[in-house]
């Protein structure tokens, strides 16, 4: 088993460098020269010289490359043409910010999407049902922005009882913490629970027609323990696969709502970066992400090997 | 465990909701349409990050709301005869927030630092000073290298902010992390793209007129949130409000608004020589830029467009500026005039041009508008949208007929013009090119009186505004929105936010 896991983690090694390779060289297409947007409107000719000395944009881009690496594997992500702030840093204090958000939007989207789902598969094509549908339709199809726009609209200017925008960390002051994150979860969440609604009702549809739940209703158990504890529990393997796919990409910042609620997290921080072509944030922000990722499938692979012996080598 | 669920989820929102929009004692929240770059004066670029400096740095000189120069941590100066000397008498009794005195060694320390380190982007503003002298605590001589009447001018923003080189000694290039200057806040914590904070200076030299305990900077972008927020009480004090939104503002009973010309203007840049894309009737021949110029309807734009709140312009800076030159007044639209143009130069029509508009919404609405009224005059404007680094380097490079650009401005009228217009200016993208024209703005920069450079911009005008490479469309309007409960605020023309004097009831 553990030679199994070192084996893997080495097998890493390529496909984070093929990684790092693919985000320097794609950022390099980007038109636009970080050099003009960081002078701004000082760009006289010295002053460009100077910054792309400084960023060793004069050099060419293998060396740039090297430069960059080099950084990275003594664990030093580079510093932020713009904030002139480490990378490494910044990333630091953004995450926990877009974690925090992750965790409220999926506990949103599951305490809505998995009732939901199993109310309407139980009373299939009832008005309940079709009900259920439409709202999880406009959930999933409702513009993350204008759904924020209005909900600041309506809880903060009309009605006043949450601040409009910003962010506070539950370790600083819990309560203002959660006023100010309910309403971007809730726009993050709705958008979800219409997707993991949909898979729910799909696979319980699946499980109640299945024999164990004949069986179960022919023991003569209440309809209810047959729905929740039986059916339901099975059903519950694609949603939970589903579920870990969204948080992934809400890890991933969820650019437009952080940028209404003006949250600074992950999402906002890789769009200003774009924006002002601070390709420092941008590489670590994305090498970050992308090991994130990488380190998540290797946990997935671990644990089909540890449910499944037969998987094993 | 559902039910617990259920009663968890409910309690939260109760208690979420309470938690409403209590502020504490004499803050003052103010809403940034951008987050601000590094926060040191000499590595500083951005036209947010002035405002924040407003709190924390003082300058040598400020300016009123006419423009004039007035003293702030200077008490005067006096210009040699020659022009070659520029002596400036220091406020007495002036410290940093380190405790620190600002005299005249901090000063030139100060000038030096913008002058020769590393990443510097004052040197252009003071590129005139060839030394800088100590005559004593409270005197400084700076010596320059020719006459140079846009110094003065200049120490009115970033480059007159004073540092105290002990902090500036201590933290080098991080400086900015935590900047010490003499302002009348003293910077506290930044989180980048959450807030900056400050707190008042009790050893303020104008203490006394300082009234409110703590600003708090925040930035949001959106401007419809920014609104928001200052709608429900999350903010106090708002920057660049757009247009669209000012009935809304003055509708609401508890808002503010304060307006005042930028000192910028938005224009449009014709590439004239700048690579093979000049090579067409618009680039090469000045009669069609003026048909060009006259098809545009610069009220209609400015109704369409902004409600009517923005202001017409024809040059480099707006009608109110005491530089406005009132030979070439803003005129109103000439089509059958544009047509005759374009008949006399023999050139066929459409003709096309490759429009460059940088991804802005109000822009690309101004864009449209021209498109549709230079077509009556027979010109095909063909809008290519690009994202804004994008469209400087291709500015740069001279991949564009026509560039829908922006300047914030400068006090001094040579910050809006030389750039732009000089051979080889940093920002003249167009490449024109000529020496009448260079003369001029160089005679501009070293006559010493105002007649006299007015003198010089006119006989620049005279040319660059017929044969030039850049049309002249409006001047913004820079909309700061308060609640009523801040007193005593007064705009400058230069649109940032002075704290000094204002109060929160």
């Amino acid at each position: 088993m553990f030679r199994l896991i070192a084996k893997r983690l080495l097998q890493l090694l390529p496909t984070l460098f093929f990684v790092s390779v693919l985000i320097f060289s794609l950022q390099q297409l980007l038109p636009g020269d970080p050099a003009l947007v960081m002078a701004g409107e000082e760009a006289t000719p010295e002053v460009l010289a100077e910054i792309r000395a400084r960023y060793h944009l004069d050099q060419p881009l293998p060396v740039q490359y090297l430069y960059w690496i080099g950084g990275v594997l003594t664990g030093d992500l580079g510093v932020s043409m713009r904030l002139r702030a480490p990378v490494g840093e910044l990333i630091l204090q953004k995450l926990p910010i877009t974690l925090h958000l992750a965790f409220m939007a999926m506990f949103i989207a599951l305490l809505i999407g998995i009732p939901a789902g199993v109310v309407s598969a139980v009373k299939r094509d009832s008005w309940i049902d079709y009900l259920v549908n439409v709202i999880a339709l406009a959930g999933i199809s409702t513009p993350n922005f204008w759904l924020g726009i209005m909900l600041i609209l309506l809880f903060a200017v009309n009605l006043g009882w949450l601040p409009a925008s910003g962010y506070v960390s539950p370790f600083v002051d819990l309560q203002r913490s959660l006023a100010t994150t309910i309403l971007p979860a809730i726009v993050l969440g709705t958008a979800i629970a219409g997707v993991i609604m949909r898979h729910t009702r799909s696979a319980m549809l699946q499980a109640m027609e299945s024999d164990y739940v004949r069986t179960a209703r022919a023991k003569g158990l209440y309809e209810r323990v047959v729905v929740w504890k039986h059916a339901m529990r099975n059903a519950l393997t694609p949603v939970i696969t589903l579920g870990a796919l969204e948080f992934g990409v809400l890890l991933s910042g969820a650019v437009l709502t952080e940028q209404i609620f003006s949250i600074p997290g992950f999402g906002k921080l890789i769009v200003d970066a774009v924006f002002n072509r601070d390709y420092a944030v941008v590489q670590g922000v994305v090498l970050i992400t992308a090991c994130t990722y990488i380190l998540l499938n290797l946990l997935a692979d671990i644990g089909y090997i540890l449910a499944n012996p037969r998987l094993r080598p | 465990m559902r039910n617990y669920l259920i009663a968890g989820t409910v309690g939260a929102l109760a208690l979420a909701m309470t938690a409403g929009s209590a502020s504490a004692e004499s803050t003052l929240r103010i809403g940034l349409a951008e987050d601000p770059d590094i926060l040191d004066p000499t590595m500083a670029r951005t036209y947010v990050g002035r405002i924040v400096f407003a709190s924390i740095c003082d300058k040598l000189f400020d300016i009123d709301e006419d423009l004039n120069i007035v003293p702030q941590l200077a008490l005067g100066h006096e210009v040699s005869d020659d022009g070659l000397t520029v002596t400036i008498n220091l406020r007495d009794g002036v410290v940093f927030h380190d405790g620190t005195p600002m005299d005249a060694e901090a000063v030139k320390y100060t000038l030096d630092r913008h002058r020769t380190m590393d990443g510097s982007f004052r040197r252009a503003e003071l590129t005139a000073i060839d030394s800088i002298d100590v005559v004593d605590d409270l005197t400084v001589q700076l010596n320059l290298s020719s006459p140079f009447a846009p110094l003065v001018a200049a120490l009115t923003d970033r480059s007159g902010m004073i540092v105290s080189p002990q902090a500036a000694e201590e933290l080098g290039e991080d400086f900015g992390t935590a900047p010490v200057c003499a302002g009348p806040y003293r910077f506290v914590d930044r989180v980048p793209q959450d807030r900056i904070e400050v707190e008042r200076f009790d050893d303020y030299w104008n203490a006394e007129n300082v009234h409110i305990d703590r600003i708090v900077y925040v930035p949001i972008e959106d401007s419809t949130v920014r609104l928001a927020n200052l709608q429900s009480g999350d903010l106090e004090m708002m920057e660049r409000a757009l247009a669209t939104d000012i009935p809304e503002i003055r509708a609401a009973d508890h808002l503010e608004l304060a307006i005042v010309t930028e000192l910028g203007y938005q224009g449009m840049t014709i590439n004239v020589a700048n690579g093979p894309d000049a090579e067409n009737p618009l680039g090469q021949d000045a009669n069609i830029r003026q048909a060009l110029n006259l098809a545009i309807d610069r009220d209609a734009l400015n109704q369409v467009v902004f409600n009517g709140e923005f202001f017409p312009g024809s040059q480099w800076v707006s009608p109110e500026n005491p530089w406005f030159l009132d030979e070439f007044p803003v005129t109103g639209r000439d089509v059958e005039r544009a047509r005759e143009l374009i008949e006399e130069a023999g050139v066929e029509t459409p003709i096309e041009v490759d429009f460059m508009v940088p991804n802005n919404p109000e822009v690309r609405q101004v864009a449209e508008v021209i498109q549709a009224m230079a077509s009556e005059a027979g010109f095909d404007m063909q809008i290519r949208v690009v994202e804004f680094a994008t469209g400087l380097s291709e500015a740069e490079a001279g991949r564009y007929q026509a560039f829908m650009l922006a300047w914030s401005g400068r006090p001094d009228p040579d910050g809006n013009i030389y750039s732009f217009a000089a051979t080889g200016g940093p920002l003249n993208y167009g490449h024109f090119s000529s020496e009448e024209t260079d003369a001029a703005l160089d005679d501009a920069r070293t006559a010493t009186t105002f007649e006299d450079r007015k003198e010089a911009y006119q006989r620049f005008a005279d040319i660059w505004l017929n044969e030039g490479s850049v049309l002249y469309l409006y001047h913004r309007a820079m909309m700061i929105a308060h609640t009523d409960r801040l007193k005593g605020y007064e705009q400058m023309p230069d649109g940032l936010i002075r704290v000094v004097g204002i109060e929160l009831d």
